[in-house]
């Protein structure tokens, strides 16, 4: 057994890049593994929805070929958390791509290459559904029905680090994992050494965004986490930059619901009585996390269907009287609207408008209702089809742009367009049908490991 | 004084596609502990502050080791789907930092 693991955390977000430099110094430090997290579902539900990557090609690119290069030299795991950003069947064959591009390129076909699949079959939620194995995450989610299962494209499920260490077990120097829980990576490689889980899950929380919790935060820069059986290190890479004891306490406060108490696959980890010390490097040594098992384990399913199509428009205004009287214009607009469409139902389409410079981020919430010299409008139609959506919202913009207002000067016009054409046909939208926790047998249950060597007369993939 | 000049951070974000969460940190102890124990944070004030029920609200947390409080809230509309206007809810910090302690 290891008394201590050394993790090299590259970037934030792989495919959002970071310093060669800082790279080769935790290379050069002699880690026990290269681990990034390539998720997100920050940018909402369309990623998903849409089986589109968050990065581009290129940049995923570059970020993984120095880490599988230095990785294969130094014969050390490299682990990609959440391929691809949504973590699915589609996101995962995108990497893949990319990997196998790279590993062909630097002639390493050798290197042991598995994937860890993150979907979760429809017909097993379906009839976990029924069992009443499936809940809600939280009140603001909408319960699964059967249709909304059915209209729900494709569902992946966070991982937990279970079958990430099956996988580092079996000898696989390079894993890709679909739909993980950001810091589950991290923590696999500590606990397949026999170190504390809860440091490993800790540890990677902090990690999975790599030199965020800096002074200065970034997360396109490197750092470095040392596990020990008595607590764990953060060291940033970059010497631009070093941690304190408030900037690495103050990380748990990120993107979570609460401070200190953090619910992953089958665990809870309890930050409460952490302590964060300076250790004068621009280190911090963090002793006391807490880890506990839940019984049943779960997992949180992500799903997304198909809400709606979308068409709109970015116009400005500069006419004080237009200005001045702007919500009412708009809601006396889509009223025409309506009348000329009355063949269409009513509940077809809906249209929505966003007034930036008075109320554009938060609609109701503004306290500030001061009026601006000029505003920035986007109108947009939500419909059943494209075609509805790009029909209506052809009629508002030219209803809005000619509309005669009570007292109107400006004749000729209301709305400056800054594009021609005007009207965007911008595609589906999305929504997260799926958000929900499902009871699982185990963390190894619903994620297949399977073998993706290049290497020669490895062309049949064999599930192990 | 606003607890947006008092804050070091004040910020909001997704956490999950269902909710927002408000962070504000301080790097004085003593005006983090002032502001702990004027008890101003509470579901009710935060309620009136973002036109929410009380019970949409799922957490209320001090954190002394990191001189901050975190404040989480169901959203009315999820990420990035029909009628959201803040993707990240990166924006909604606003009316949380006009409050007057």
């Amino acid at each position: 057994m290891k008394q201590e693991i050394r993790l090299l955390a590259p970037c934030g977000i792989l495919g959002y890049g970071y310093p060669k430099e800082s790279f080769l110094n935790g290379m050069a430090m002699k880690p026990d593994a290269i681990v990034v997290d390539a998720g997100s579902t920050d940018a909402g539900p369309h990623k998903l929805g849409a089986g589109v990557a968050i990065v581009s090609r290129q940049a995923c690119k570059k970020d993984l070929e120095l880490m599988i290069t230095e990785g294969a030299k130094a014969k050390i795991p490299v682990i990609v958390g959440s391929a691809g950003g949504s973590g699915g069947r589609v996101h995962v064959e995108w990497t893949m791509r990319i990997v196998r591009e790279i590993l062909t390129e630097h002639g390493l076909e050798a290197m042991r290459t598995a994937v860890i699949w993150g979907d979760i079959p429809k017909e097993v939620v379906a009839e976990r559904l029924k069992e009443g194995k499936v809940t809600p995450l939280g009140n603001a989610v909408k319960p699964l029905t059967e249709e909304r299962l059915a209209e729900t494209n494709s569902i992946v499920a966070q991982m937990g680090h279970e079958p990430v260490v099956e996988a580092l077990k079996a000898g696989y120097q390079l894993i890709i994992c679909g739909r993980a829980y950001d810091p589950a990576p991290f923590a696999a490689v500590a606990i397949w050494q026999g170190l504390p889980a809860a440091y490993g899950y800790h540890a990677g929380k902090i990690l999975e965004c790599a030199a965020l919790c800096a002074v200065p935060g970034t997360t396109k820069d490197c750092m470095l986490g040392t596990i020990t059986q008595d607590g764990f290190r953060i060291t940033p890479l970059s010497p631009s930059r070093k941690c304190t004891s408030l900037s690495v306490a103050a990380h748990t406060f990120y993107e979570k619901d609460h401070p200190y108490i953090l619910h992953g696959p089958g665990t809870v980890l309890d930050l409460e009585n952490c302590r964060f010390a300076e250790m004068g490097d621009g280190s911090v040594w963090v002793t006391g996390s807490r880890i506990s098992s839940t019984d049943p384990y779960c997992i949180k399913l992500e799903g997304a269907r198909r809400a709606a199509y979308r068409t709109f428009v970015i116009a400005g205004a500069r006419d004080p009287l237009f200005i001045r009287s702007v919500e009412e214009i708009e809601k006396l607009a889509e009223e025409q609207v309506r009348a000329y469409y009355q063949e269409i139902p009513e509940e077809d389409y809906r249209i929505h408008f966003i007034n930036y410079g008075i109320n554009g981020v938060m609609g109701d919430l503004e306290p500030n209702r001061e009026l601006p010299h000029e505003v920035g409008i986007v109108f947009e139609v939500l419909a059943k089809d494209q075609e509805l959506a790009d029909a209506v919202c052809a009629t508002l913009r030219s209803t809005l742009l000619h509309y005669g207002y009570e007292g109107r000067k400006s004749t000729a016009g209301n709305l400056a367009f800054p594009f021609a054409p005007s009207d965007v046909s911008f595609g589906p939208v999305y929504e997260f049908s799926v958000y929900h926790l499902m009871e699982a047998a185990d963390g190894c249950e619903l994620f297949p490991i399977e073998d993706m060597t290049m290497a020669e007369g490895r062309e049949d993939h064999e599930a192990v | 004084m606003k607890l947006y000049d008092a804050a070091k951070v004040i910020r909001s974000k997704n956490s999950g596609p269902f909710s927002i969460t408000l962070d504000v940190l301080f790097d004085d102890p003593k005006r983090y502990e002032q502001v702990k124990r004027m008890g101003l944070i509470t579901k009710k004030t935060v309620a009136g502050l973002y036109h929410i029920a009380e019970d949409a609200i799922t957490q209320i947390v001090f954190f002394d080791a990191a001189l901050g409080f975190k404040i989480t809230f169901d959203r009315k509309i999820s990420s990035g789907t029909c009628l959201d206007t803040d993707v990240y809810g990166a924006q909604q910090h606003i009316p949380l930092g006009e409050l007057e302690i």
